[in-house]
C-alpha cells in the first residue's frame, strides 16, 4: 500500500503547527510504505550543516525510531528545561480495517454499486489515517529540526543521517513494565512535590493553567472525535439512501422515475461534499486539538521536571543546614546545594522562554487552523446549497410539467 | 358622517373585494362565475348576459350582502366569495389553479385595504346603489383586512400542509363537477320565494339617499329591485353579525364593526325617523335570538321556514317583520345555495350534523378562522389523567366541496377523537370499500411503545415527539381520506369529521379478542392467497404486482437508512452539543483574551450547528421518512387490493365454473326439455356474468387508483423533501458564515 508522494506533500503542508523552515536543516517524509503493521517512512534531509557527511540524503525509518529518539531526547538531561516535541502516536489502521471486514460481512445486503461505494470510502479513509500518521511523523521531526538546541542533538543526527536501519529494539516486557513504574512514580511524585511552595508567580500561574486546560482540551478531543465520526455516519448513510433510491428508479417505470434518479445523484454528491466536510473537520480541527493535547503534556513534562529541580533544590537546601547543624560534609553539602539551584534557575530561564513561546505558537496555529476550517465549511456549504438549488429547480420544472399531464388525462365523470 | 364620503369609501372597497377574484375566476372559468353569480344570490341570472362588469358589480353587492351573515361565522366575505370561486373553478380541475387560486383572496384583500389603488373604474351607481352599502364600508374594509391578516397565516399554512391540496383537486375532481351542474336548476326554482322586490319598495324610501338610488335604478334597470333587497338585508345582518361576533369574543375589529353599525343606526334615524328605531328594535331581539340558537335561525329555520317567511315578507309592512324576513331571506339564499351544492347527496340529517358541529364553531376564535387553511390541521393534545391522545381537526372550508359548501357557515370546527376512533373508521372504511379494490388509505400503526412512554408520561422530548409525530401521521391520513372521491362520499367519514361524539370504537386494540380474530383472518387470508394459483390473464397487472412487491422492499430498505440516518443525525447534533460545551469550558480556561474569544465564538457556532442538526434529523424523519413509512403503509394497502382484486379473480372463476355448470345443466335441461327451470338457469347465467364483468370493472378503478396514487406521492414527496434541505441548507450557510466571522475576529 503505497503512499502518492505528492498526495502527501500536500497534506503535510497544513500541518498543526506553524515552524519557522529555517533552510539550514529542512526534513521532509517524501514516502512511507505500510506493511501490515510497520509503516516505513522515508525520512528526507536536506541541509546547509557541516555537521553532516552529504548536504541531502534519505533514510528509512519505523516508528519505533521515532518513539527511541523522543525517548532518548527525553532522558537527555541538559534538554529538562525545553519542551520535547510529542512523540508521534502509534500508527492506528485497525478501525478502518475492522471495518473493512464488516463491509466484507454485510456485502450480501447491498448492491454492487453500493459495495463498491463503501469500499471506495473505506479507502479513503485508510489513505486518510495513512496520510495523516505521516504527517504527525514529519511534523515531529520537523519542530525537532526548527529547535535551535534540539536540532543539535547528536542522536537527533543519527536518527536522520544512519542510513543502516537503527534497529531499535523494541521495547521488552521488562522494559514496558518499566516505563509503566516509572511513569506510576511519576505520578506519585508529582503528587508529593506538588506540595512545594512555588517560588515564581509565573510558574505557578502557568501550572494551574496547563492543568487546567490539559483536561479540556482532552475532553474537547474526545468530543470532536465523537463528531467527526458522526458525521462521517451521515455520510455513509447517504451513500445508501442514494444507492436505494437508484434501484428504486430503475424499477420504477412511471415519471416520478427521473426525479428519483436526480435525488439520488443529488445524495450522491451531498455524500461527497460531507465526507469532505467531515474529513475536514478532522484534519482541522480534531488534529489540531490532538495535537496540541500531546504537547500541552509535554509542556507538562516540562514543569514537571522543573518542580522536580525545586524539590532537588529545598531538600539540598535542607541538607546543607543538616550538614552545618552536625558541621560535616559542609562542603559537599554547598556543592550540591549549588548544582541543584544552578540547575533549577537554568531550568526556569529556558523553561519560561520555552512556554512563552508555546504559548505564541499555539495561538497562531489555533488561529490559522479555525479559519481554514471556516473557509471550508463556508465553501462545502456553498457547493451544497448550489448543487441542491439546481436539483430542486429542475424537478420544480418537471413536477410542473408532470402535474399538467395528470391534469390533462384524467377523464372526466 | 357625512355620505359622499362614505360612498367613495365604499366604492373602491367593494369593487376591490370582488373585481380581482371576479378577473380570476373569468380568466380560468367563464362559465363558473356565471353560476356563481346565479347562485347565492338568485336574482343574478337575468343579469348575466350583460357585461363583465355588471357581474362584477353583481358580485360586489354579493360579498356585500354575504358580508354579515358571514362576519356571524366569524369568515369575511371576500373569502365567501372566494371560496365559490375556488371550488367552482377547482372544477375545472386544473391543478395548477390550485395555487394562483390560493392567492387570489389574498390579492383581493390586500387591494381592498388600500382602496386608493382602485380608481372607480365602474360608475358609481354600479356599486353603491343602496344607502346599506354606504352605511358599511367601515365594516367592509375592516373584514377585508382582517382576511388580509387571516390570509397571511393562511399562506405558510397552506405550504406546510403542501402535499396534499395540489392533488386533492385532481382527486375531487369528481364532485365539483357534480355540485356545479346540480346548482343549476334550482336558482329558478328560487326564483318565486324572492320578496325583496317587495321590500325594496317598502323600505328605501325612507332610508336612502333618493339621488343615487335613481342614478342607480338609471344605470341599471333590471339590477336595482333586487340589489336593493339585498341592501336591506345587510342593514339587518349588520346588527346580527356584530353581537355574535362580540360573543364569540372576536378582537377589536368586530367591536369596531359595532361602532359603525353605531353610527349606522343613527344615520339612519336621522335620514328614515321612525323606521331606524324600529330597526334598531329589531336588531336586539334578532340577536338574542340569535345568542340562544344561532343554529335555528340560519338552518333550520331557513330551510323549513324560508318560504313561509318570504310570504310573510311580502305581506307584512312592519319593520319588525321586515327584520325577520332579512334574517330569513338570507339565511334561505344560503341554505339555498347549501341545498344546492349537496344536492348529490341530500341528507336530512346533513342539516343536522351541521348544526351539531355549529357550536364547536363559536369556541374557536379568530385564530382558528385564520387557520382556515384548505386542509385539516389538526392538533394533538395530551389528556393528562386518563392520557388519551385527542385529535382536534379542524375542517376548514375547502377540503372538498361538500364539506365547504354543505357546511357553508361552519367553515371552521372542531370535533374531538380518539386515536381509536381513526382505527375504527379505518376499519369501517375497508370493510366497505376494500372489496370493491380501493385502495384505503391506512391509519399509522399503534405504538404500544410509545403510548406506553406517553402514558409513563414525564414531559420529555421523546414523548413530545411521538405526540407530534402521531399528529402529523394522522392528519395525514385524514387528508388522504378526504382527498379520495369516493371514500369522501361514505357516511362514515363524515360522520367522523362532523358529529361531536362517536361510539367508542371497539375492536382496535391490538391485544384484545378482536385483535386475536383480525390476525387469524390475516392468516387465513395468507393462506387462501397461497393456495389461489391465478394465471395472470393482464400482463400490466403482473408487472404492477412485482413493481409493488418490489417497490415495497425498496422503500422499506430506504425507510431503514433514512431511520438510521435520522440516528446518526441525531448522534451528530448530541456530539456536537458535547463538543460546543467543551470548547466553551476551553475557551474560558484559555488565558489568550483573542483566542479565548474565537473559542468561545466557535462554541456558539457549534451550538448552533447542532440545533442544525436537530433540525435537519427531524425534517428527515418527518418529512422523509415518514413520508416513505405511510408509503410503505399504503403499498401494503396496495397490495390488499391487489389481494382483493385476486380473491375477484378467484370468484369470477368460480362464477365462471358455475356459469359452466350452468350453461351444462341447461343444456341438459333443454334436452330434457324442462321449461320451467330453464328460466332460472337463463338468470343465473346473467347473473353470474354481470359478476364478471363487476370484478372486472374493480380492476380497472384499482390500478388506475394506484397509479395516481404513486406519481402523487413520489412528486410531492420530493418536493417535500428538497424544501427541507434547502431550508437547512441556507441555515447552515449562515451559521458557516458566522463561523468565518468568529474566526476572523480571533
Amino acid at each position: 500500500f503505497c503512499c502518492d508522494p505528492d498526495n502527501l506533500k500536500t497534506s503535510t503542508r497544513s500541518v498543526s503547527v506553524d515552524l519557522n523552515n529555517d533552510t539550514a536543516l529542512i526534513i521532509d517524509i517524501p514516502d512511507a510504505l505500510c506493511e501490515r503493521d510497520k509503516v516505513k517512512f522515508t525520512v528526507h534531509t536536506k541541509t546547509t550543516l557541516s555537521s553532516f557527511q552529504k548536504p541531502d540524503f534519505s533514510v528509512p525509518r519505523q516508528h519505533e525510531d521515532f518513539i527511541w529518539l523522543h525517548d532518548t531526547l527525553v532522558e537527555t538531561e541538559e534538554y529538562a528545561g525545553l519542551i520535547i516535541p510529542p512523540a508521534p502516536p502509534k500508527p492506528d489502521f485497525e478501525s478502518p480495517r475492522e471495518k473493512m471486514h464488516k463491509l466484507g460481512e454485510g456485502e450480501a445486503t447491498m448492491t454492487k454499486e453500493e459495495y463498491t461505494k463503501m469500499k471506495q470510502e473505506l479507502e479513503a479513509e485508510y489513505l486518510a489515517v495513512f496520510k495523516k500518521t505521516v504527517q504527525v511523523h514529519e511534523v515531529f521531526l520537523q519542530r525537532l529540526s526548527s529547535h535551535p538546541i534540539l536540532s543539535k542533538d547528536r542522536n537527533f543526527h543519527i536518527f536522520l543521517e544512519y542510513d543502516q536501519d537503527l534497529t531499535v529494539r523494541r521495547k521488552n516486557a521488562k522494559e514496558m513494565f518499566g516505563g509503566f513504574f516509572k511513569n506510576m512514580v511519576k505520578t506519585a511524585d508529582e503528587v508529593i512535590i506538588s506540595g512545594i511552595k512555588e517560588v515564581d508567580d509565573f510558574f505557578e500561574q502557568e501550572k494551574t493553567f496547563l492543568l487546567d486546560y490539559y483536561s479540556k482540551i482532552k475532553d474537547s478531543t474526545i468530543k470532536a472525535e465523537k463528531m467527526t465520526r458522526s458525521h462521517k455516519n451521515v455520510a455513509d448513510d447517504y451513500i445508501h439512501i442514494s444507492a436505494t433510491l437508484s434501484s428504486i428508479s430503475a424499477d420504477d417505470s412511471t415519471a416520478i422515475k427521473k426525479h428519483f434518479e436526480k435525488l439520488a445523484d443529488l445524495f450522491e454528491k451531498l455524500r461527497k461534499v460531507e465526507g469532505r466536510v467531515a474529513s475536514d473537520q478532522e484534519l482541522k480541527l480534531t488534529e489540531l486539538l490532538r495535537y496540541y493535547m500531546r504537547d500541552i503534556q509535554a509542556a507538562k513534562d516540562l514543569l514537571y521536571r522543573r518542580a522536580r529541580a525545586l524539590a532537588d533544590y529545598e531538600n539540598s537546601n535542607k541538607a546543607l543546614d543538616k550538614a552545618r547543624l552536625k558541621s560535616r560534609d559542609i562542603p559537599q553539602a554547598e556543592e550540591q546545594q549549588q548544582l541543584c539551584l544552578q540547575k533549577f534557575d537554568k531550568l526556569s530561564e529556558s523553561g519560561k522562554r520555552e512556554l512563552t513561546s508555546f504559548k505564541g505558537r499555539r495561538v497562531v496555529a489555533f488561529r490559522k487552523n479555525l479559519i481554514e476550517m471556516a473557509e471550508l465549511e463556508i465553501k462545502h456549504a456553498k457547493v451544497m446549497l448550489t448543487m441542491i438549488y439546481r436539483c430542486l429547480f429542475d424537478n420544480a420544472y418537471a413536477i410542473m410539467k408532470l402535474a399538467l399531464n395528470v391534469v390533462t388525462s384524467r377523464p372526466f365523470p | 358622517m357625512s355620505s359622499p364620503i362614505l360612498e367613495t369609501e365604499t366604492k373602491p372597497a367593494a369593487a376591490a373585494v370582488v373585481k380581482p377574484l371576479v378577473e380570476a375566476a373569468v380568466e380560468t372559468v367563464a362559465e363558473p362565475v356565471a353560476e356563481l353569480v346565479e347562485e347565492p344570490l338568485d336574482e343574478f341570472d337575468d343579469l348575466v348576459d350583460l357585461s363583465t362588469d355588471v357581474p362584477s358589480v353583481q358580485a360586489t353587492a354579493a360579498a356585500a350582502a354575504e358580508s354579515p351573515l358571514v362576519e356571524v361565522e366569524a369568515e369575511t366575505p371576500s373569502e365567501e366569495a372566494c371560496e365559490d370561486f375556488v371550488d367552482l373553478s377547482g372544477s375545472d380541475s386544473d391543478s395548477s389553479q390550485e395555487e394562483t387560486l390560493l392567492e387570489v383572496p389574498a390579492d383581493s384583500a390586500a387591494a381592498s385595504s388600500d382602496p386608493q389603488d382602485v380608481s372607480t373604474a365602474l360608475p358609481p351607481g354600479d356599486v353603491a346603489t343602496g344607502s346599506a352599502a354606504h352605511e358599511q364600508p367601515g365594516a367592509l374594509l375592516e373584514v377585508d383586512i382582517g382576511q388580509a391578516s387571516a390570509n397571511g397565516e393562511k399562506q405558510p399554512l397552506s405550504e406546510d400542509l403542501f402535499f396534499d391540496p395540489l392533488a386533492n383537486l385532481a382527486d375531487a375532481g369528481p364532485p365539483p363537477t357534480a355540485a356545479v351542474k346540480q346548482p343549476a336548476p334550482p336558482p329558478q326554482q328560487q326564483q318565486p320565494p324572492q320578496p325583496p322586490l317587495d321590500l325594496f319598495e317598502d323600505d328605501p324610501n325612507d332610508l336612502f339617499g333618493e339621488s343615487r338610488h335613481a342614478k342607480s335604478a338609471k344605470q341599471q334597470p333590471p339590477q336595482p329591485s333586487s340589489l336593493f333587497g339585498e341592501v336591506d338585508e345587510d342593514i339587518f345582518g349588520e346588527p346580527l353579525g356584530a353581537p355574535a361576533a362580540k360573543k364569540a369574543g372576536n378582537m377589536a375589529s368586530r367591536e369596531q364593526r359595532e361602532t359603525t353599525v353605531g353610527t349606522k343606526t343613527s344615520g339612519l334615524g336621522g335620514g328614515g325617523a321612525g323606521a331606524g328605531a324600529g330597526f334598531g328594535d329589531v336588531g336586539g331581539p334578532l340577536n338574542n335570538n340569535y345568542e340562544k340558537e344561532p343554529a335555528d335561525i340560519f338552518s333550520e329555520e331557513a330551510v323549513t321556514i324560508a318560504p313561509t317567511a318570504a310570504k310573510a315578507a311580502a305581506a307584512a309592512s312592519s319593520s319588525r317583520t321586515n327584520g325577520v324576513h332579512g334574517a330569513a331571506e338570507e339565511g334561505d339564499i344560503f341554505a339555498e345555495a347549501t341545498v344546492e351544492l349537496s344536492l348529490d347527496s341530500p341528507r336530512a340529517d346533513r342539516k343536522k350534523n351541521t348544526t351539531a358541529a355549529k357550536p364547536s364553531t363559536s369556541a374557536t376564535t379568530l385564530s382558528s378562522a385564520a387557520d382556515l387553511s384548505k386542509t385539516h390541521s389538526a392538533s394533538l393534545e395530551e389528556v393528562n389523567s386518563h392520557v388519551c391522545i385527542y385529535i382536534h381537526v379542524h375542517i376548514s372550508a375547502s377540503t372538498s366541496i361538500h364539506t365547504t359548501l354543505a357546511m357553508f357557515r361552519t367553515k371552521t370546527f372542531t370535533v374531538r377523537r380518539r386515536f381509536s376512533d381513526f382505527l375504527g373508521l379505518y376499519e369501517k372504511l375497508t370493510e366497505k370499500h376494500a372489496p370493491n379494490g380501493f385502495i384505503v388509505p391506512p391509519p399509522p400503526e399503534k405504538s404500544i411503545m410509545g403510548m406506553t412512554k406517553v402514558k409513563v408520561g414525564k414531559e420529555d422530548s421523546s414523548s413530545g415527539e411521538f405526540v407530534e409525530r402521531r399528529r402529523a401521521a394522522l392528519e395525514r391520513y385524514l387528508q388522504r381520506v378526504v382527498c379520495h372521491p369516493s371514500l369522501l362520499q361514505d357516511p362514515d367519514v363524515r360522520e367522523f369529521l362532523e358529529k361531536e361524539e362517536l361510539p367508542r370504537a371497539v375492536g382496535t386494540q391490538a391485544l384484545s379478542g378482536a385483535g386475536f380474530l383480525k390476525m387469524l383472518n390475516k392468516a387465513t387470508d395468507a393462506v387462501s392467497k397461497m393456495t389461489i394459483k391465478m394465471n395472470e390473464s393482464d400482463v400490466w397487472f403482473e408487472e404492477k404486482l412485482q413493481e409493488v412487491e418490489a417497490a415495497d422492499q425498496q422503500f422499506r430498505k430506504l425507510h431503514g437508512m433514512v431511520e438510521s440516518l435520522v440516528v446518526h443525525r441525531k448522534e451528530l447534533s448530541l456530539n456536537t452539543a458535547c463538543f460546543s460545551k467543551s470548547v466553551a469550558m476551553l475557551g474560558s480556561s484559555e488565558d489568550n483574551t483573542a483566542l479565548s474569544r474565537a473559542l468561545s465564538q466557535l462554541a456558539e457556532v457549534e451550538d448552533k450547528m447542532e440545533q442544525l442538526h436537530q433540525e435537519q434529523a427531524s425534517c428527515d424523519s418527518f418529512s422523509f421518512a415518514e413520508l416513505i413509512a405511510d408509503y410503505i403503509r399504503l403499498l401494503g394497502s396496495v397490495r390488499g387490493s391487489f389481494d382483493h382484486r385476486m380473491k375477484a379473480w378467484q370468484r369470477w372463476q368460480d362464477a365462471q365454473t358455475m356459469l359452466q355448470k350452468k350453461r351444462e345443466s341447461e343444456a341438459k335441461l333443454l334436452w330434457a326439455n324442462k321449461p320451467d327451470k330453464l328460466q332460472q338457469a337463463k338468470d343465473d347465467i346473467a347473473e353470474w356474468e354481470a359478476k364478471v364483468t363487476q370484478y372486472e370493472g374493480d380492476f380497472d378503478r384499482v390500478s388506475s387508483t394506484v397509479r395516481k396514487e404513486v406519481v402523487r406521492f413520489e412528486k410531492e414527496k420530493v418536493k417535500n423533501f428538497k424544501r427541507q434541505i434547502i431550508k437547512y441548507l441556507e441555515a447552515q450557510l449562515k451559521a458557516q458564515q458566522q463561523v468565518s466571522l468568529c474566526s476572523d475576529g480571533v
